[in-house]
């Protein structure tokens, strides 16, 4: 009883009208679930509801039926019986009659006949009965929009859930939705009224039935809407746009063959219209209906069409045809415009539907024929008029379409044009081809119009064997027959034209041997031919004029016929190509001669090359070969010749070889022979006393030697390691013989060795570079033969200033197990053993009776760092390499978010400080002694301060993802996190100027290479600091990328919303600082962007930046005559925002 | 008309200030977003790029009073009638009727504009092509009579004018 007294608290709610909408909503969604939980029936519903259903007072019944309509439409899903949808039909049905209470019966109605089969549908009858209400008792006409739109739905909803119960209404039915849908205007309607008429078409697709019966009225109604003219703003809630509109208009034209009589005339009529976007919707229109109205009936409006087409195509061709050849070769010929597009599509649709009657129609035509003699009348392109080209361009896209319809019309359209063509160009059928005179660009345009349709075409029949294409069609026997001379006449043109020619023409020359070539096997040119083609286009090439459009022609000619061969796997083709074409440039390539530049030839080649993986895997080889060769040539014979060759190969290697196999796979074997082979130079030119000198060199080859590294498997990574420790270890002076001990205890002694920590010669600084750019990018798995004692070597060499072996110490670091398995070797070692031969080694140590090492019982990683602190008085440079290469060490920890890398960075905050005579390390103060108290270097500091630099910054060489390092996520944030309090209290206790400005610089590294949502979030204590260090850093000249780097961190602060409020409380030091920086003379950025912040400020509440307007200005006016434009421009643009505080006020 | 108008607009300024006071009880909001940019390359940071017509000729990319276009668009100035010698700008626009009454104000909202957008070392001249205006010498005489031109920029509904055609150069 409850419930039910809830219950009608809910109806009663729901009717009152004075109720605010939230609680109507609460109860209907109230008694819905009710309903769905099975606690009530609709029959109770209903039964409760009684005399809300059947008041005669208007107002309450209308909300009474609503409201079982709204519950009914929360309810498709829950199976209802067939008597309760059967009664509940009948009573929404009766109340079609009730127009005060339309509303909720309509939407009752939809409901039911919305249901699933399997929840309870509404039956034939019954929706029959429907009809015939609706019919006889709805005025669509006159109801609001949403009404309308539920009853055009519901219309829909009987069309396509009960045709044929509805159909035997008849001229009823369909004169009633005429009525219905006559002079509708919304568009949310319109879209289903478009609709509606569609499932009509389908129901009713009798010649004599009702709909044929109403076709002149019903297309009358719908016709009126043609073309779409929808100008509704784009944001609104109708989500509702024009092309929906025409497209559902579309389907409605094309809807039954019946409204041909009046469509067609129609489309035809509004494609002479001058609006370009009806002529658009006219031939798409024409398109779709001419396929569904079918041939017969479209038959008698053939010629009218072909009329109409033929107009539009050549009246409308595109204004701008005078850049024929635009600047990127593989755009030939004119921007077509939407029109002329659409009505080509349409000519094919229409030619493919009766291809012979249409194809009739234009070989007949008078104005086609005139318009033939008329473009080949001319001999020059140069000739012809403006007029005559538009008219051209459209015969050639005409005649193409038609030719590529299908085989039939192909050879119709070969021999009654391609015939004449041949003549007029002056190719004979037979025999060869004789150059008289020049050639006629008109005829050789559309001769080569021709040949892309036929080729495309072919190409086609194969793809998708449905067409069949015979070997004994007109046109192919036809092109079989001329092809050789067609060639001959067409290589004449790029060979003699090859200075001073016409572009079309050379274009044309192009294309057409372009795609005589890449027709497919058996047709219609033989292999001598093929081979002939590229051996004209290779000469081209080989003549190096690569500022001419003839030799970007050919390259991109044989680029696409690289790919074809690809596509098609034509493999004679292949061959010919392999042979002519690919052997020929590694010929280039190897061969040293003048005509065209390395790089040229480098580019050309790796543009062929990508087409297919054959010929990129032989000019690997190639390449591969040529730099064995110069490698030999540059470093034993230090001949400058092959190194210049051998840069840009390295470098077109690892830039685009090395990232065309990764992309497409597949690629180990290549990549493992490129650097054993390399491997192998090196060793074999280690058996000559040789010097090796060139920095760009190395730096090349450690470049493509990292790239084809990281791209190898484990295995193939463990071999080229194994192999480039092999060619190690055979440099004597290095410390790999097996006279060290190497799995022993590190002996520290052993390393000691100063003699060879001197003797350190430039093939040992090649050598080591190298193996350290492999180790850089192997995978943290592979196996690295005799790690510690590669850790040992990085370290001593590290401390020449070979910066790739700190990185190198570092993406080993970065990579190390943290536990071993028992499986492997002795060999390999852990995090842990690796940190204590670097920190124990010694190595900084560079006097030998350092008092220290007697501590190191106590507790070796600390004495470790200390030791390498301690000592670094005695030389500058040492330890600034020590600082470099502890800060590679600790970007490795930092990255995989190991803790030591604290001790690091709190080494480096050490020396930072250091000259403020802090005592760096009171514990052991006593044993000491006299090493407290000097100042450190300044530049060891400032290394110490770019150390900084290093942990934080992006690498491009070793320790990215390329590189397989072990990277945390939010390593960056977590250390911003933790070194921004010590950083900045350091910043606060330190009193000496040096050691501020190194502490600035190093804040600056941390601020930059931080992420910015990092620094925002710590914004308010950031700010005075990042304005200090702004003062401090702005005096040294070296600084300005810092400067930069922190204004633009500055100006992210100064435009978040969230730190409006800090900001606003250092308006006044910010606006100094800022002023300051605008008269910055050593970067324009760093102006550029002050002012652009001074803009900025603007926005700030009035009281605060009041006080500080004549001083912003007074800058501003300086700023006004910058050196710099860009700086100038905002400087007006400032002048502007802050004139305006004032200015604007003067308005009140 | 229009002339005579302003002419009375010019005297009565002077003796009309007290509109400063209100200087200090408004103040604008405008706000101008702002990004990190990536940096063209910074090829010669030191290099010094003189101001030459085409930089003259952006700065006054001014709206017409009239209408909606712009004063480039309506072929009012054209690069080639900007004179750039030394620190002096010579500009010379060309009204589009005869008896346009917008002349001086679009001779004012130029000067103001290069006023306060060129450094201060500029003298800036502007004039009416000749025999493109009906009191083509009174304009003239008008716009560079400096004290003429600060007393009308007092004037706050003169101002509120040539502050709407400089606007939509600032966005």
């Amino acid at each position: 009883m409850a419930k039910l007294s809830s219950l009608v608290q809910h109806i009663e709610a729901f009717v009152d009208v004075s109720r605010p909408a939230n609680q109507q909503t609460v109860s209907i969604d109230a008694v819905a679930s009710l309903l769905k939980n099975d606690l009530l029936t609709i029959e109770t519903l209903v039964k409760e509801m009684e005399m809300y259903l059947t008041t005669t007072d208007n107002i309450i019944r209308a909300r009474g039926i609503l409201l079982l309509g709204e519950v009914l439409t929360c309810l498709t899903e829950n199976p209802l019986g067939n008597a309760t949808v059967h009664s509940l039909i009948r009573f929404f049905t009766d109340r079609l009659a009730d127009w005060q209470a339309l509303h909720g019966a309509l939407l009752g109605c939809l409901a039911l006949l919305r249901r699933k089969s399997d929840a309870g549908m509404v039956t034939g009858s019954d929706a029959r009965a429907l009809a015939e209400s609706y019919v006889k008792n709805l005025q669509v006409q006159s109801l609001g929009q949403h009404d309308r739109q539920m009853c055009f739905e519901l219309l829909e909803c009987l069309l396509s859930g009960y045709p044929n119960d509805v159909a035997s209404l008849g001229d009823v039915l369909v004169y009633g939705i005429c009525e219905a849908i006559d002079g509708e205007k919304d568009p949310r309607c319109l879209m289903v009224t478009f609709h509606l008429v569609e499932i009509l078409a389908q129901v009713f697709p009798d010649p004599s039935g009702p709909l044929a019966h109403y076709a002149a009225d019903s297309f009358e109604i719908l016709s009126s809407y043609f073309p779409v003219h929808f100008t509704h703003p784009k944001s609104d809630d109708l989500y509702v746009k024009r092309d929906d509109l025409s497209k559902a208009l579309m389907l409605a034209f094309s809807s039954t063959p019946f409204y041909e009589p009046f469509a067609i005339p129609l489309l035809l009529e509004k494609l002479s219209s001058s609006l370009p976007s009806a002529k658009v919707d006219s031939l798409k229109y024409l398109s779709s209906c001419a396929s569904k109205y079918g041939v017969d009936r479209m038959e008698k409006h053939s010629r009218e069409i072909w009329l109409a087409l033929k107009d539009t195509i050549f009246t409308l061709s595109s204004e701008n045809v005078l850049s024929v050849v635009s600047e990127s070769p593989d755009a030939m010929g004119f921007q077509e415009n939407e029109v002329v597009k659409e009505g080509l599509i349409c000519l094919h649709h229409i030619i493919l539907q009766n291809s012979n009657l249409f194809i009739n129609l234009i070989v007949e035509d008078e104005d086609v024929e005139v318009i033939f003699r008329s473009v080949t009348s001319c001999r020059s392109y140069n000739d012809i008029t403006v007029e005559d080209r538009k008219k051209l361009y459209m015969l050639g896209r005409i005649l193409s379409v038609s030719a590529q319809v299908s085989s039939s019309s192909c050879s119709r359209i070969f021999q009654t044009f391609f015939l004449r063509l041949m003549d007029i160009l002056g190719v004979p059928l037979d025999g060869s081809f004789l150059l008289s005179e020049k050639l006629n660009s008109g005829a050789l345009y559309l001769c080569i119009e021709l040949l892309a349709a036929c080729k495309n075409l072919v190409l086609d029949s194969q793809e998708y064997a449905s067409k069949s294409f015979s070997l004994e069609d007109t046109c192919c026997s036809l092109l079989r027959n001329v092809s050789a001379a067609l060639t001959d006449a067409l290589s004449s043109i790029l060979v003699l034209r090859m200075d001073q020619g016409v572009s079309e023409d050379i274009y044309s020359g192009v294309k057409g041997l372009q795609y005589l070539a890449t027709f497919p096997g058996f047709l219609p040119i033989s292999k001598p031919l093929f081979e002939n083609i590229l051996a004209i286009f290779m000469s081209i090439i080989t003549s190096g004029n690569e500022r001419a459009l003839l030799w970007k022609l050919s390259l991109k000619a044989l680029v696409q016929i690289g790919t074809f061969i690809e596509k098609y796997h034509d493999s004679e083709k292949g061959l010919g190509y392999m042979n002519i074409v690919i052997e020929k440039f590694i010929e280039l390539i190897c061969t040293d001669d003048s005509v065209m530049s390395f790089r040229l030839k480098l580019e050309a080649i790796t543009d062929i090359g990508s087409t297919g993986k054959d010929f990129m895997l032989r000019i690997t080889q190639g390449m591969e070969e040529a730099i064995s060769t110069n490698f030999y040539e540059a470093c034993i014979k230090e001949n400058l010749k092959a190194v210049e060759i051998l840069l840009p190969l390295l470098e077109c290697y690892s830039s685009k070889v090395l990232p065309w196999f990764q992309n497409t796979g597949d690629f180990e074997k290549v990549v493992l022979n490129f650097a054993i082979n390399i491997w192998n130079q090196i060793e074999n030119i280690l058996t000559v006393s040789t010097c090796f000198q060139k920095k760009d060199l190395l730096d090349a080859t450690m470049m493509a030697m990292s790239l084809a590294v990281g791209m190898c498997s484990e295995e193939n990574q463990a071999m080229i390691v194994q192999k480039a420790y092999n060619v190690l270890s055979l440099v004597t002076s290095l410390p790999l013989n097996e006279s060290l001990p190497l799995s022993a205890p590190i002996n520290v002694e052993g390393l000691e060795h100063s003699q060879y920590l001197y003797s350190f010669s430039s093939v040992d600084e090649w050598l080591i570079s190298l193996f350290a750019s492999v180790i850089m990018a192997v995978r943290p798995q592979t196996e690295i033969p005799n790690v510690k004692l590669i850790l040992k070597l990085f370290v001593s060499v590290l401390l020449r200033g070979l910066v790739p072996a700190a990185q190198a110490l570092g993406s080993m670091i970065n990579k190390l197990p943290v536990k071993l398995n028992s499986t492997e070797g002795s060999s390999t070692c852990t995090l842990e053993e690796a940190m204590d031969i670097i920190f124990e080694a010694n190595l900084w140590s560079l006097s030998v009776n350092d008092p220290l090492r007697k501590c190191n019982i106590m507790d070796r990683n600390k004495v470790g760092i200390t030791n390498l602190f301690l000592n670094i008085y005695e030389n500058v440079t040492v330890p600034t390499q020590a600082i470099v290469g502890l800060a590679w060490i600790g970007k490795g920890l930092l990255m995989r978010g190991h803790e030591k890398v604290k001790e690091i960075t709190m080494l480096f905050l050490r020396c930072l400080l250091s000259s403020g005579k802090i005592r760096i390390f009171p514990v052991q103060q006593d044993s000491l002694g006299d090493c407290n108290g000097p100042d450190i270097d300044p530049f060891v500091m400032r290394s110490a301060a770019d150390a900084f630099h290093v942990l934080l910054g992006d690498s491009e060489v070793c320790l990215n993802r390329r590189c397989h390092a072990t990277i945390r996520p939010l390593y960056k944030q977590h250390f911003f996190s933790i070194m921004m309090p010590i950083l900045l209290s350091s910043v606060a206790e330190s009193d000496s100027s040096t050691s501020r400005h190194f502490l600035y610089r190093a804040f600056a590294h941390v601020i930059s290479g931080s992420p910015v949502i990092a620094v925002l979030a710590e914004a308010k204590k950031l700010i005075a600091v990042i304005l200090d260090a702004l003062s401090t850093l702005s005096v040294d000249v070296m600084d300005k990328d810092l400067i930069y780097s922190l204004i633009l961190t500055l100006s992210a602060i100064l435009t978040d919303e969230n730190e409006r409020d800090a900001v606003t409380e250092n308006a006044h030091i910010i606006i100094d600082r800022l002023i300051g920086l605008t008269s910055y003379s050593h970067k324009m950025l760093v102006r550029e962007t002050a002012i652009q912040c001074l803009t900025a400020l603007c926005g700030l509440p009035y009281v605060r930046i009041y006080p500080m307007r004549t001083q912003v200005l007074r800058a501003i006016l300086k700023a006004l005559d910058d050196p710099k434009r860009i700086v100038r421009q905002e400087a007006v643009r400032c002048r502007q925002a802050w004139e305006s505080i004032s200015s604007r006020s003067l308005q009140f | 008309m229009y002339y005579l108008f302003l002419m009375i607009i010019f005297k009565s300024v002077l003796c009309d200030n007290t509109n400063s006071l209100f200087h200090f009880f408004f103040c604008s909001q405008e706000k101008i977003e702002r990004r990190p940019r990536k940096a063209p390359s910074d090829i010669d940071g030191y290099a010094v790029e003189p101001i030459h017509q085409q930089e003259i000729f952006e700065l006054v990319d001014i709206k017409d009073p009239e209408h909606p276009y712009s004063l480039e668009e309506l072929k009012v100035i054209t690069q080639d009638a900007i004179e750039v010698d030394g620190n002096r700008v010579l500009i010379t626009f060309t009204p589009t009727v005869e008896h346009c009454s917008m002349a001086t104000v679009i001779g004012l909202c130029i000067k103001t504009k290069l006023m306060r957008s060129l450094p201060s070392r500029y003298k800036v001249d502007i004039r009416l092509a000749p025999g493109s205006h009906a009191t083509e010498a009174a304009v003239n005489k008008q716009l560079n009579d400096k004290e003429r031109v600060v007393a009308a920029l007092e004037n706050p509904n003169l101002l509120r004018m040539v502050e709407e055609c400089l606007a939509p150069t600032y966005i």
